[in-house]
């Protein structure tokens, strides 16, 4: 007890000064919390193995879209580790990031992917395998709303692929089904975390819907309510994009240490770590290490299915648009 | 006459029946809102045990989240004292052309919401925001650090001291002051010792109502923090925080530690109130 006051009255003293060391700041979506805090120490670790030198990385977690806000508003960034690309390009416009940071790390600078999947109660009561099953009578879905969440944005495009695919690319059809998936929906959250807490904690819902990733980590979780995942037999790539901060690393000298932890997350030990939180990979090792946290589904990507994020944009997000019209109960 | 004596002798009975109805809806009423919801907190911040719970309290997060709370009521509440005795001074003594405009613009952080504090924060002193590019040419960080989280703070408690105290002295009036003053008392002396012990009871229950609000600000701040774990969150950042990380007890937790520091503020302005009765 004595040792842990102690211990607790370092803490407090450090937080005070900086010292003269690495330091980055990975402002960071907002259920990536537990991912972070597993591959932090692990990358420090690698850091001072490599360099001799310790580094403190430090987290911000919020809605990707805030986060970008805050970062155009002077919160100093050193690395983004976002679920939008539309958010990082945000900050492209803004000069803080590089125009071409796509090209900067590989895989269109997204290190891991993952996909909107389902999460039911035990037993799976309501007996939900597929986006179908959803828009039943009597189903209640709870995702969060898409007008804020960038989680969400991409479960209403999933849906809307989905519905596209099963009714040989008819729009009206597919507007319809979205419709009728966001009538069964009785309460719309900020955020991802959110909509988890609304589903495991206050036990609203049938189905909760979020990126695979998060399905993963609730179902570990909360093991004894014994939800059950569910992988549709479609969904859509969601890519998890990274960048440096060019303005912000520049000026706190930070540049190599902000993009050795990028790598980081591309090499053999942070791909491991990634598959291990259910987010999917492109390391074949890791990937056949946790093969069984990743059922088969067949993925479909925004550029081939809606033409690209700035076409979604006009055509689905702006206002006024296909979202407005279809999202009645908001 | 029986027409006149029936309310008189019903009203005996009525008077003893509608007290107890209106004291036992207001019992049942603080307990449903405030009582087992409190207890609740306390109840679920110790379900996992002492241990656990005192393992919580000290992660270095939370610890830091208390010290950052602390630090801004102790930098906040002063500035707020200052503030709020000139202000009052100034619109109780003087009679100026604006003196009811200013009473209404000091009171403006009582009606508008937090949130628009920090908003309007961000405009001002954001990258993008008025000030930003020659803060940004001086490197001073204003935003997501300790001096934008004590601004809104500042911001949001404003009002109280000065509205504790303002009624107090305009109700004293100048005379006792005036006196001194031609008793041949330097200005320094007028306020030590006439005008700060005439109203140093509603100086104190304005500075402590200022403490609560200070400790528990969250809109405000939660736009203008950044949200850096271990370094901009606030107790009441931290506690949202741990209970989206699905850390509940932990969440629980930390929000026992934020009662507590509103109950002793509570107390002490239980105190005061006797006092100044």
């Amino acid at each position: 007890m004595k040792s842990r006051i102690f211990a607790a009255a370092i803490a407090l003293s450090l937080a005070g000064p900086v010292l003269a060391q690495d330091k980055i700041l990975n402002v960071s979506y907002d259920v990536a919390r537990e991912l972070f805090e597993a591959i932090n120490p692990e990358f420090a670790a690698k850091w001072k193995a490599d360099t001799g030198r310790d580094v403190t990385i430090d987290q911000s977690h919020g809605g990707s879209s805030k986060q970008a806000r805050s970062i155009l508003e002077g919160l100093g960034a050193d690395v983004v580790t976002f679920n939008q690309v539309t958010d990082i390009d945000v900050l492209a416009d803004g000069g803080l990031v590089d125009p071409n940071w796509r090209d900067a790390f590989g895989n269109n600078a997204s290190p891991y992917y993952s996909l909107p999947a389902f999460l039911v109660r035990k037993d799976n009561p309501k007996g939900i395998e597929d986006w179908d099953d959803l828009v039943a009578e009597g189903v209640q879905v709870v995702f969060p709303n898409p007008k804020t969440s960038g989680n969400a944005r991409y479960t209403y495009l999933a849906a809307y692929a989905y519905a596209l695919d099963a009714n040989a690319g008819d729009q009206a059809k597919a507007q319809e089904f979205v419709k009728a998936l966001f009538a069964n929906v009785p309460v719309f959250d900020q955020g991802g975390r959110a909509s988890t807490v609304t589903f495991a904690e206050k036990g609203i819902g049938d189905v909760l819907i979020t990126f695979e990733a998060e399905t993963g980590g609730i179902a570990k979780e909360y093991a004894d309510q014994g939800f059950v995942r569910v992988t549709p037999s479609l969904s859509l790539y969601s890519e998890f994009p990274v960048a440096i901060v060019a303005e912000n690393a520049k000026k706190a000298g930070s540049e190599e240490v902000s993009k050795a932890y990028l790598d980081f997350l591309y090499a053999p030990e942070g791909q491991k770590i990634l598959a291990a939180h259910f987010y999917r990979v492109h390391d074949e090792a890791a990937k056949a290490e946790f093969a069984a946290n990743f059922p088969e589904v067949k993925l479909v990507n925004v550029d081939d299915v809606f033409g690209g994020w700035d076409q979604i944009r006009t055509e689905h997000f702006a206002e006024g648009a296909i979202l407005d019209q279809v999202f009645v109960n908001q | 006459m029986s027409v006149v004596a029936a309310p008189g002798a019903m009203a005996p009975r009525e008077s003893r029946l509608v007290p107890r109805l209106l004291i036992g809806a207001a019992v049942a009423l603080s307990m449903i809102f405030v009582v087992v919801p409190m207890a609740f907190i306390f109840s679920r911040a110790f379900a996992a045990g002492w241990q656990a719970f005192s393992q919580n309290i000290l992660s270095p997060d939370t610890l830091h989240a208390i010290y950052l709370t602390m630090l801004v009521a102790v930098i906040v509440v002063p500035l707020n004292i200052a503030f709020g005795i000139a202000a009052a001074w100034v619109v109780a003594r003087f009679s100026f052309p604006g003196r009811k405009t200013l009473l209404t613009l000091i009171e403006i952080p009582f009606s508008i919401s937090p949130i628009i504090a920090g908003i309007c924060y961000l405009l001002l002193y954001g990258r993008q925001g008025l000030l930003g590019p020659y803060l940004l040419a001086n490197d001073v960080q204003i935003l997501f650090a300790l001096p934008g989280i004590v601004l809104v703070t500042m911001f949001v408690t404003s009002p109280f001291v000065m509205r504790e105290v303002l009624p107090l002295m305009q109700a004293q009036g100048s005379e006792q002051e005036q006196a001194a003053l031609t008793l041949g008392a330097s200005g320094w002396q007028v306020f030590r010792r006439v005008t700060l012990p005439n109203i140093r009871w509603a100086l104190l229950y304005g500075a402590i109502l200022c403490g609560a609000r200070a400790i528990g600000e969250f809109g405000g701040v939660s736009v203008v923090s950044g949200n850096i774990r271990g370094q901009t969150n606030t107790l009441p950042l931290q506690i949202d925080l741990l209970f989206h990380d699905l850390n509940v007890a932990g969440s629980f937790a930390a929000a026992t530690t934020l009662t507590l520091l509103a109950l002793v503020v509570l107390i002490g302005k239980t105190i005061m109130e006797s006092r100044r009765a």
